[in-house]
């Protein structure tokens, strides 16, 4: 075993988050920092999302995803970063000590004075969904069939059938279409679109890809391989309505049924949860329930965007290298987030006066109601409004977002700590 | 009053994705917008009954690369009719390692000013 080396950050995950956290990192503390990876190359889930769709908030441009974590794997090079590839993260301690390990190195014991946790998040399989039938090849989740077409080149079928309306199950659809494969369907459970409509547009509608809403898989038929699907239609109470099954012939089942933070070693090290994002409870500086542990993008809170998650990333780097500095960031002040009606979700779940601070003034939160109108958005303390703003339309798939104003953190200055709720109206 | 055709459209100009809602004449003029949130609706709107485009966004095969493939995309929307063309055309295409973000791929295919361009970096593995 290596002796114990110190840093100043470490950083566990190479994807969007991480980048941005080590790179925001380097440049406020100009630190020892420390990147870990567990795959052989930097981008996380990105150089595989080879669709366009990146970078319309942060550089006002429109980038595929290789080229979009290119620009940050560049400036993060270009910087005294220590990146370790194909090293896995065993476990960390609250003591910001990390474990890990690797073929070259072997087991490593390393120090840090703060760490920020960038993980990202993980598919939901067909077990954790119960789909029936029998356990035959040719079911795969999105993204690992977004893996085989993009990155290992190979096709999973020729005939594919699609569980789950999520952006990547659309633009999963319309890839297999462009490598020459058929689509039959996509099915979607819920009597909506689950993800971005102008995904529906330029993945489904363009290539001619029927979608079934409130449609499910009742069976799945063949022994080795799969022969087909049958599809049932539901009722508003999700019960399958019989006479409605349909047989898809078809060799492959792709599903897109959401995605999971991935949190193991942050549950380990005694990082409190949130039950809902199922992600760190992080404060408006992303720092989590334990001092000088800092968590950013995917594995706080499922985004839509990527620009996002580097943006939670900066601020994550950010805070981390000033937590590192011995600056007072102090996560007993606050006030408490909590999401009330109409809201699934929203981060931070602690708001820190940062009024004299450019930084950690957004609220981030989720839709779990679908409002085509005019909507509300207000932060309530008892009775009192102390934030609103106004929104065309709540849907659960697209996020939204509110930087405090300069009066709304006054406000919350006077009203110091207590417990705020998040409702749409 | 000569023939009124009306139209939907979801703006693929930003994620924000806003659903329009369009009166046209029989020349196909504008004559009631609402939906949009930015000037980028009208605009969008416009160039979907005129001359719909989209960007298309593929991959290529690579040799002696440290993966087999390329991330390809047009930067530049192509005619909407004509995305599985040049994709059934990309499947033919066989690049040498190493490729660069940038690298032209194809170049003014079919006369048409559109480009092929990669979009990530395979590193040769020799």
């Amino acid at each position: 075993m290596e002796t114990t080396k110190q840093y100043d950050v470490i950083v566990i995950g190479g994807g969007p988050a991480g980048m941005a956290a080590a790179i925001k990192a380097y440049e406020e503390g100009k630190g020892k920092v420390l990147i870990i990876e567990r795959n052989d190359s930097l981008g996380g889930i990105l150089p595989q999302c080879i669709h366009n769709g990146f970078g319309a908030v942060n550089f006002d441009r429109d980038y595929p995803g290789p080229q979009y974590a290119y620009m940050y794997e560049k400036k993060l090079r270009s910087y005294d970063i220590e990146i370790l590839l194909d090293t896995m993260v065993l476990e960390i301690s609250a003591e910001k000590e990390v474990y890990a390990m690797n073929s070259a190195m072997g087991y490593l014991h390393l120090q840090s004075k703060a760490i920020v946790l960038a993980m990202g998040c993980r598919e939901r399989t067909r077990s954790q969904i119960r789909l029936p039938g029998t356990r035959a090849a040719g079911i795969y989740t999105a993204g690992t069939a977004q893996r085989l077409v993009n990155i290992e080149g190979y096709m999973p079928g020729k005939r594919i059938v699609i569980l789950g309306s999520g952006d990547i199950g659309m633009i999963m659809a319309r890839r297999f279409t462009i490598e020459g494969a058929k689509v039959l369907s996509v099915l979607e459970l819920q009597p909506f679109l689950t993800g971005l409509r102008r995904n529906y547009v330029q993945c489904l509608q363009d290539y001619g890809i029927p979608l079934h809403l409130s449609t499910t898989v009742n069976k799945i038929m063949g022994a080795d391989r799969v022969e087909a699907i049958e599809t049932i239609q539901v009722d508003e109470q999700y019960n399958p309505i019989e006479g409605s099954e349909e047989i898809l012939e078809c060799d492959t089942l792709v599903l897109s049924v959401g995605l999971i933070p991935e949190n193991e070693i942050s549950r380990k090290a005694g990082v409190k949860l949130d039950r809902r994002t199922n992600g760190p409870i992080v404060d408006s500086y992303m720092m989590t329930s334990i001092p000088g542990i800092f968590a950013a993008g995917n594995v706080t809170f499922v985004y839509d965007l990527v620009d996002y998650v580097s943006q939670a990333g900066e601020l994550a780097g950010l805070n981390a290298a000033r937590y590192a500095r011995n600056e007072r960031i102090d996560s007993q002040l606050g006030i408490r987030l909590k999401p009330g009606r109409n809201v699934g979700s929203v981060v931070p779940q602690k708001i820190m006066i940062t009024k004299n601070d450019e930084t950690g003034t957004s609220i981030t939160l989720r839709p779990n109601a679908l409002i085509e109108h005019r909507v509300t958005v207000e932060l309530k303390y008892g009775d009192e409004t102390v934030v609103s703003f106004k929104e065309q339309y709540a849907r659960p798939a697209e996020m939204m977002f509110h930087k405090l104003k300069e009066k709304e953190l006054a406000r919350l200055e006077e009203i110091k700590s207590g417990e705020l709720t998040a409702v749409i109206s | 009053m000569s023939n009124i055709e009306q139209r939907t459209d979801i703006c693929l100009r930003c994620p924000r994705g806003c659903e329009i809602h369009t009166v046209l004449n029989d020349k196909h003029e504008i004559l009631k917008m609402e939906g949009n949130n930015c000037k980028l609706g009208p605009e969008y709107v416009k160039q979907e009954i005129e001359d719909p485009r989209r960007i298309l966004p593929t991959s290529v095969r690579v040799r002696n690369g440290v993966r087999p493939l390329a991330p390809v995309w047009t930067p530049q929307a192509i005619p909407k009719a004509m995305l599985l063309e040049l994709a059934a055309e990309s499947r033919t295409i066989e690049l040498d390692a190493p490729v660069h973000v940038g690298d032209i791929v194809l170049s003014n295919w079919k006369g048409l000013g559109i480009d092929l361009v990669a979009s990530g970096e395979v590193a040769s593995n020799t």
